[in-house]
């Protein structure tokens, strides 16, 4: 049985308890969440914090609402809340599509949205799908709280820019006419991380292409986007053609490295294909084709 | 599944004797056995895949409070126990001494109050190590400037461990230069891992008083293990009692004995108290058994119009750092012999090469029926090249070749002899069942779209596989594993009101034969399975026997089964004439449970009246001592050769490389089924594991030999998910030389399963001029196969 090393453990009961039991700890804490990063971390004691605090109980971080235009999910919102809300489902299906292929029923029920975020795995799937829809991030620490873009939340490899003391406590995303949006992925297996992943958002303003937003993990895209292919689409037609040429924009712009999933120069192609594919889908969804 | 109709006497379905323990939680297993001052123990593990130790401290360790005892290589060469032998007559290290040979091996054992002190400790203990160049490719094992692994062996210069061959050489060159076709494919059956869902351990209590030891252990043969400890500690053998509790899967992975054990052992003699060692799940991917690590080469020889006459193969066998692998000690191979299949050749030949590398040691393991794994999918693979490079149809080249029914008993060009068989009825009917012509149409259609232009969607394939397998190790005169000959015993007790205990030497590990077993008695003698104990797993209470794998208990046990229930039905009958006052040979067997009086059948005696007879006052006969119980040990004749065919069609995305199966038909034939329901289970299970060997698994190394399979992270294991609805269809070809007729199954799947999906991509990507892919077929390695690069030539997917 892998056991993990010594750590203290406190419960925290409110967000300001949190903040306060951060400050107590210092930076050898950790926030524990759905814990389905961290303790597996732990018990192979890869990550060794000194003290867990536990936010499981912080009620007041599980919401999904819509209101003034802006989806707000709690930064506790557990990933199968996320898939089972029909409002997030009718506004960005991206979600929909991100949430069946993230892990398995077992991990969905636990973990949740804003660990996802924090943990800034590069192959995580919620992090592209946020990305795609240019979602806002909410933190709050002992000075208060400040929004963050998500394309400036992740700033590398498991790091993000919550400063120890700090927590993630909810995600906006802005919701607009005219648009729809999904997410395709390729794993080795069912549960699996992502070989390669890629979520599109398009708003349509006849055939044309308004606005668009790409978002791609696990090959080593900058902030989980492709502003290449972003371009490649604003102000195009909604065509097989241009779908290709934003496929290409985000297989170019990334950088994805070889491992056990796949060498570099499929991850590569992957990028391309699930980009058109996942454009594809978003388009044929915004002009009422699929469901 | 079908339905369970309960019988109330012997074959048929009937729900598992165990299922009501095990669905309630209440099974018990090694880590659940707590004993009075039981102490934890944990291994230390090398990061290196080859390294000289300079030194080990492990001062720091001695010092923590909780720690009672640190073991290393030291300890133990002063006890003359730092090396062991393995199950192939060689030595493997218990705790290292000179050098680590693989990442993952054992080099130190901390024993602790609790389990999380000692692994606190084993960060204690400072260990220098001097790296040096590691062997991973088996294929790079024997030149000339690799570095020797077994430094510590006389005479041991290089790598190599065995030659082997079988078949004869002349002839099957005769055959080949006269061949109007030859094909040739190398072939790669990758490291892979059983990953049984209990880990490897054992709690070790030796008594200091008494002397004795008590050895809770998850191993697959209980008996050959006690034999082997008595021989290696030097402990007598009557004073070591090993018990094998409830075990939650096997497949070869709880066959040999690990070095946690013997630390366990060792560590309850230097302390004086029980020590429990259960590895967690990253020790058991790195170092327990791994199985097959095959790289062959085949040739096939046929006619031009596919009359299939000679196979010819050459196989690098990567035993890793120690050759442990557990098969019948006449054949260093395994059963790989019997490559030949299901046809009917005119010659065949095989040389098989051993080589150690600095990897985990193993290699027989898996469900693989002693490398009957390897055979079975590489002579599939072969003959889907040869229609591949004839242009012909692979259900039609099999049937052109499969042995004939009038053809059985057959000899085969590599020295087996077939039991039984009806091959053509069980390929048909798979056929019928996917309904073959159908989806072939379907598919030409796509392949029309798809060369006219059209490249959207998936390309259907489909996937045959035939196999032929050869279970129930066997024959004393031919097969003994470290000098123990492959026999199995049992005992069989009719207590006086009529119910029974069955002991048995072969162990469980969710095969069901607390089920099986009370069916076989029941149909013997009418006494109702739920009326039979059936015994297993402890040595004290049962007599010897070598345990369960490579399919070999219903072959073995389940004869000895038959046959010891005979033996009380014929004791019963001479109880039974006494009772009745008629002559023995007056009496005949009702085949219900009653010996009757021949043509007066209402005149008879059920077998529990005459159980309790047998310990009255009655006068009994002469040479009838006052029981019914009798013992037997059976020695099998020839071993048996369940076989089957199997069709599978999947779905491939080009686009991604992505393999969906679509459908899975089963066609198994293994005899007389006792209990029809386990044998689907057991099939079900297998066939899982042929999907996830064929798509996911693998268990990889970076050129350093660092193990790249270490969690169920990095070693994939299919789900649900990926399994189709399994469609399952049988023939019964009884064996002949079987007391009940029946064949061993608990492997067949996972032997038949791989090449029908293999086959299957590989037919599905045609389009692109496919006619070979090595697995695992991940999504990757599909995308690299259209890019046109085949073979796996890299052990890591990178």
């Amino acid at each position: 049985m892998q056991v993990p090393a010594h750590f203290e453990y406190e419960r925290a009961t409110s967000v300001d308890h949190a903040i306060t039991l951060l400050a107590r700890w210092g930076s050898e804490a950790r926030v524990v969440a759905g814990g389905h990063s961290l303790i597996p971390m732990m018990k192979l004691r890869l990550a060794r914090p000194e003290a867990l605090i536990d936010i499981n109980e912080l009620a007041e971080l599980v919401y999904i609402r819509l209101a003034d235009g802006v989806l707000r999910v709690g930064a506790m919102t557990r990933h199968a809340e996320l898939l089972a809300n029909p409002v997030v489902g009718e506004h960005y299906p991206i979600f929909h599509d991100a949430e069946r292929v993230i892990a398995d029923p077992i991990v969905r029920n636990r973990g949740t949205v804003g660990g996802s975020l924090c943990q800034a795995d590069p192959s995580e799937d919620l992090s592209a799908a946020f990305a795609a829809v240019d979602a806002l991030a909410v933190v709050r620490g002992p000075g208060g709280e400040r929004t963050v873009p998500i394309r400036e939340f992740h700033i590398g490899p498991y790091e993000t820019v919550v400063e120890p003391g700090e927590l993630l406590t909810e995600i906006r995303v802005p919701v607009r006419p005219g648009g729809s949006s999904a997410y395709e992925k390729v794993e080795r297996r069912v549960g699996d991380w992502a070989v390669a992943a890629a979520g599109a958002a398009v708003w349509l303003d006849g055939d044309t292409i308004a606005d668009a937003g790409v978002g791609l993990t696990a090959v080593g895209a900058d902030h989980f986007c492709s502003p290449a292919a972003e371009a490649v689409l604003r102000g195009a037609p909604a065509t097989e053609e241009t779908f290709a040429a934003a496929g290409r924009a985000a297989a170019e712009s990334c950088r994805p490295s070889a491992d056990q999933r796949g060498p570099v120069d499929y991850k590569r192609h992957l990028a391309g294909e699930l980009t058109v594919r996942a454009l594809r889908r978003a388009v044929a969804r915004a002009r009422g084709q699929e469901a | 599944m079908t339905t369970v109709d309960k019988p109330s006497m012997g074959f048929g379905r009937m729900h598992r004797k165990e299922d009501a323990r095990f669905i309630r939680g209440r099974g018990t297993y090694v880590d659940d056995v707590r004993l009075p001052g039981m102490l934890h123990g944990a291994v230390l593990r090398s990061p290196f895949a080859h390294a000289r130790i300079v030194s080990i401290d492990t001062r720091a360790a001695e010092a923590h409070p909780k720690v009672k005892a640190v073991i290393t290589g030291k300890t133990l060469e002063g006890l003359k126990l730092a090396w062991m032998p393995t199950l192939s007559y060689d030595t493997q290290a218990v705790l290292a001494t000179d050098k680590v040979r693989f990442q993952g091996q054992e080099v130190a054992f901390v024993v602790a109050e609790d389990k999380y002190s000692a692994r606190d400790a084993l960060e204690l203990i400072d260990v220098e190590y001097e790296p040096l160049p590691a062997v991973v490719d088996a294929r790079r094992a024997l030149d000339p400037d690799a570095p020797v692994i077994r430094d510590d062996k006389e005479n041991q210069n290089g790598n190599h461990i065995f030659d082997w061959t079988a078949g004869d050489k002349a002839a099957t060159d005769a055959a080949f230069a006269r061949a109007e076709v030859v094909v040739k494919q190398d072939v790669l059956y990758p490291r892979v891992h059983p990953a049984p869902l209990e880990t490897c351990g054992a709690l070790a209590d030796f008594d200091k008083v008494t002397g004795k030891l008590t050895m809770w252990c998850n191993t697959q043969a209980p008996h050959a293990h006690r034999t082997v400890y008595a021989l290696v500690a030097g402990l007598p053998e009557h004073k070591i009692r090993v018990i094998s509790p409830d075990i939650g899967g096997g497949f070869g992975n709880k066959v040999p004995i690990y070095p946690g054990y013997v630390c366990a052992i060792v560590g309850s003699i230097v302390t004086g108290k029980p020590v429990k060692w259960m590895e967690d799940r990253s020790e058991n991917l790195m170092s327990t058994g791994f199985a097959r690590d095959y790289h062959m080469s085949g040739e096939v020889a046929a006619t031009r119009d596919g009359k299939i006459t000679a196979v010819r193969v050459k196989v690098i066998a990567d035993h890793g750092a120690f050759n442990g692998t557990a098969q019948p000690t006449k054949y260093p191979a395994g059963f790989f012999h019997v490559f030949t299949g299901s046809y009917d050749l005119e010659a065949a030949h095989c040389e098989v090469t051993g080589v150690y590398t600095n990897k985990a040691p193993g290699g027989v393991a898996y469900a693989c029926s002693f490398r009957i794994t390897e055979a079975a999918y590489l002579i599939e693979r072969l003959v889907d090249v040869l229609a591949f490079d004839l242009g012909m149809d692979p259900a039609q080249l099999r049937m052109k070749n499969l042995l004939r029914a009038e053809q059985f008993p057959y000899s085969s060009p590599t020295g087996w002899e077939y039991d039984s068989g009806d091959y053509p009825r069980a390929l048909q009917l798979a056929l019928d069942m996917v309904g073959y012509d159908e989806i072939r149409r379907e598919q030409a259609a796509v392949r029309e779209r798809w060369a006219a232009g059209d490249r959207s969607g998936t390309l259907p394939g489909v996937g045959i596989s035939f196999f032929t397998e050869a279970v129930g190790a066997g024959p004393r005169k031919h097969m003994d594993i470290l000098g123990l000959g492959m026999a199995d015993g049992a005992e069989l007790r009719v207590h006086p009101t009529g119910k029974a205990v069955l002991r048995i030497s072969v162990q469980s590990q969710g095969q069901g034969h607390e089920t099986t077993y009370a069916q076989i008695v029941a149909h013997e003698l009418g006494i109702p399975p739920d009326d039979i104990e059936v015994v297993h797993g402890d040595t004290d209470q049962t007599p010897f026997g070598l345990g369960t794998y490579g399919s070999r208990s219903t072959p073995v046990s389940g004869a000895a089964t038959a046959v010891v229930a005979r033996k009380v039905r014929e004791r019963a009958r001479l109880v039974a004439s006494a009772m009745l006052e008629v002559s023995a040979d007056d009496l005949e067997w009702d085949g219900a449970g009653r010996w009757v009086v021949r043509g007066s059948t209402e005149q008879g005696r059920t077998i529990q009246e005459i159980a309790l007879a047998a310990h009255s006052s009655l006068e009994l006969p002469d040479g009838v001592e006052g029981h019914l119980d009798a013992t037997t040990v059976y020695n099998p004749p020839n071993l048996t050769f369940p076989f089957g065919a199997y069709v599978c069609v999947v779905d491939v995305d080009p686009g991604t490389g992505q393999v969906k199966v679509r459908r899975f038909v089963a066609v198994d034939d293994c005899g007389v089924r006792i209990n029809p329901t386990i044998v689907e289970g057991q099939v079900h299970g297998g066939l899982a594991d042929g999907i996830g060997m064929a798509l996911m698994q693998l268990i990889a190394f970076d050129e350093d030999g660092n193990c790249l399979g270490a969690s169920f992270m990095d070693y994939l294991l299919p789900t649900s998910v990926e399994c189709p609805s399994w469609e399952l269809g049988e023939t019964v070809t009884p064996s002949p030389h079987h007391p009940i007729g029946a064949k061993g199954v608990g492997e067949s799947a996972t032997v038949g399963s791989p090449a029908a999906v293999v086959n299957a991509v590989v037919d599905a990507l045609k389009p692109y001029g496919v006619r070979h892919a090595d697995m695992p077929l991940t999504p990757a390695q599909v995308w690299r196969v259209i890019q046109g690069s085949p073979l796996r030539t890299d052990l890591a997917i990178t």
